[in-house]
């Protein structure tokens, strides 16, 4: 792996100022731009995901294109748990957490014994055949109609979700702090930091001892719980599961949306989704040929020019101006 | 008993088409992932612009069958030379991720461009008189245009297999496969060979999209879509080989028929759990070498 991580492992844990600044935008946002909520809940859900992905790709240089398997198999729990049990949707989310997280662990045993283009591979066979479960199982995911008409009650019967999205977009604000919480934790653990060396110097970890494939495994079962949690999110959000929560191209997706912000730096999983996914609210309505081709450039340009996304672009800024008038 | 043998020769002869294609088109990409270590993911490109250039060079030009077949071939190989030249030789030393970036940038922008030329349906497949109709053997029908795909494979992967096993440009691929540094050192141009290797690899995609186009649709979806099956070849198979993947095209392409000839809700199931317990058993592919 050559990427141009700027993140990793950094001494000092603290929270530093200008990370409360995500948390005031967001809060910003609920009260200036009212109809703009259901999208911005999914923008939320999306930052969750991003960041069970930068756990695995930024900080455990694992490449995976079938991330989407762990978070349709949350969506689908936490869909077929209301249809089924109970809208409640705190134990919703758990049950999507655990099932992508025992999927994750299942998985991940399997192939993280392998590396390159193998491991790519069983990530995308994986996914697909994830797909064709819940394809071929309508009595239980309703195949290619998806899955709707549960209701979802009140969080612990008390915020009931309406029809404007405010409890919506609360909810996964309050779900997002906590797992922001939980991935910085790890991120600046030393388990955090064992992860980032498995990244950048796999055989050196295995000389000095390190536990590698151990360590990937519970990265890998974290990251599919993370997604799957994301995923029973967006289930109780929109009250309905399609197929598309598990294809390829939500995998794809979600990488760039990721490359897009910035890999390995945490805050490059809130900036990516939020670019991406206005800019796809905005071109794709307007100019829906145009926009994979906009897209697909865009990542070749970051590929080409800016490896550490816009994140990395605006380090690049700023050490300039400093240099300038520092 | 009659129709099960009936049925097993219609099954083996259909994969068998199918899996000659499936090899025609992913045999390049083996050679470009074991030669150059590159991680290809937009190789599908290439067989879709084949399928396209052949099918408006027939529909909308009145260019006859194999005139247009020989043109999808020649363009996508120099178009591709070119691409090679410009971004992909920047990014051989460049990581995985990187690299599967960039091939994934270049299906957005072809699928969008496929799109916009030619919209979103299939594209209809008018061949010419002498490609319709059954031959008889044995008492059975075969489609002639499938007898055809499988005698002109066959013809091509022994051209190919001529080419790499006993010219001199086949045992400087060989080389460079083994040891990069090595070939470089006794003064073997890499640079030059990757390109011209890269562009034949593309031109064969070219060659299978078009000649497959009546069995795997050309349609804007189509590098999304069946580049699962072309990767699948690739790392079943191993890479940098010409014989695994030629195995692995078979075998998924009479599986593939055999399973939605018969048991049609489990049709993708087999392959890919085919593929998660041949990776996990031999994690560089049937016959690649451990890495």
């Amino acid at each position: 792996m050559s990427v141009n991580h700027a993140g990793g492992y950094v001494a000092d844990p603290r929270i530093r100022p200008i990370e409360w600044l995500p948390w005031l935008l967001a809060l910003l946002c609920y009260f200036v731009a009212p109809s703009y909520l259901p999208l911005g809940s999914y923008v939320l859900t999306m930052v969750i995901f991003a960041l069970s992905l930068d756990l695995i790709l930024g900080y455990g240089g694992i490449i995976t294109l079938g991330h989407s398997a762990y978070f349709g198999t949350g969506a689908y729990a936490a869909g077929i748990l209301a249809v089924h049990l109970t809208g409640e949707p705190l134990v919703g989310l758990v049950a999507g957490t655990l099932a992508a997280g025992l999927l994750g662990f299942v998985t991940g045993i399997v192939i993280l014994r392998t590396r390159g283009l193998a491991l790519l591979m069983l990530t995308l066979a994986i996914t697909s055949l994830c797909f064709e479960v819940a394809n071929k199982a309508t009595s239980w995911t309703g195949g290619a109609d998806g899955l709707g008409g549960f209701s979802v009650q009140p969080i612990v019967g008390l915020f009931k979700f309406d029809m404007f999205g405010k409890t919506a977009y609360l909810y996964c604000l309050v779900v997002l702090f906590a797992c922001w919480w939980l991935v910085r934790r790890l991120v600046y653990s030393p388990f955090g930091a064992s992860l980032t060396g498995v990244r950048e110097n796999n055989l050196r970890m295995h000389a000095v001892g390190a536990p590698v494939y151990r360590r990937l495994v519970i990265a890998y079962t974290i990251s599919a719980a993370l997604a799957g949690l994301a995923g029973a999110l967006l289930t109780q959000t929109t009250q309905f599961v399609g197929l598309k929560v598990l294809g390829f191209e939500l995998s794809g997706e979600l990488v760039v949306m990721l490359v897009l912000g910035g890999v390995g730096r945490i805050y490059g999983a809130f900036i990516g989704p939020l670019v991406y996914l206005i800019a796809q609210d905005y071109l794709a309505k307007q100019f829906p040929e145009y926009w994979y081709f906009f897209i697909g450039a865009i990542l070749v340009m970051v590929v080409m020019f800016a490896r550490g996304g816009i994140l990395g672009i605006l380090d690049a800024g700023i050490a300039r101006l400093r240099r300038r008038f520092g | 008993m009659q129709a099960l043998l009936s049925s097993l020769v219609s099954v083996a002869f259909h994969g068998l088409a199918y899996g000659m294609i499936l090899y025609v088109i992913s045999v390049g990409l083996s050679v470009t992932m074991g030669l150059m270590g590159f991680v290809n993911l937009a190789h599908g490109v290439f067989a879709m612009a084949g399928g396209y250039v052949m099918l408006s060079a027939m529909n909308r030009f009145g260019v006859p069958f194999p005139i247009a077949i020989a043109a999808a071939f020649v363009a996508v190989a120099l178009a591709s030379m070119v691409l090679e030249r410009l971004l992909y030789a920047r990014l051989y030393t460049a990581g995985e991720l990187e690299q599967v970036l960039f091939t994934i940038g270049l299906i957005f922008m072809s699928v969008s461009v496929a799109r916009l030329i030619y919209g979103t349906l299939p594209q209809p497949v008018y061949l010419p008189e002498y490609m319709k109709g059954q031959l008889q053997y044995l008492g059975r029908d075969f489609p002639t245009y499938r007898v055809f795909l499988i005698l002109f494979s066959v013809a091509i992967v022994g051209l190919l297999w001529f080419g790499v096993e006993r010219t001199r440009w086949g045992a400087m691929v060989r080389a460079a496969v083994d040891y990069r540094a090595m070939a470089q050192s006794v003064g073997i141009n890499t640079s030059r060979l990757f390109t011209l290797t890269f562009a034949l690899g593309s031109g064969l995609a070219a060659l299978g999209g078009a000649l497959g186009a009546e069995i795997i649709a050309i349609q804007p979806t189509y590098p999304f879509e069946h580049l699962v099956f072309f990767l699948i070849v690739v790392a079943v198979g191993g890479l940098g080989t010409l014989r695994g993947p030629f195995f692995a095209a078979l075998l998924i392409g009479v599986a593939d028929t055999a399973c939605k000839y018969w048991v049609p809700e489990f049709g993708a199931f087999f392959i890919f759990f085919a593929t998660i317990a041949v990776l996990l058993w031999r994690p560089a592919g049937l016959f690649g070498r451990a890495a």
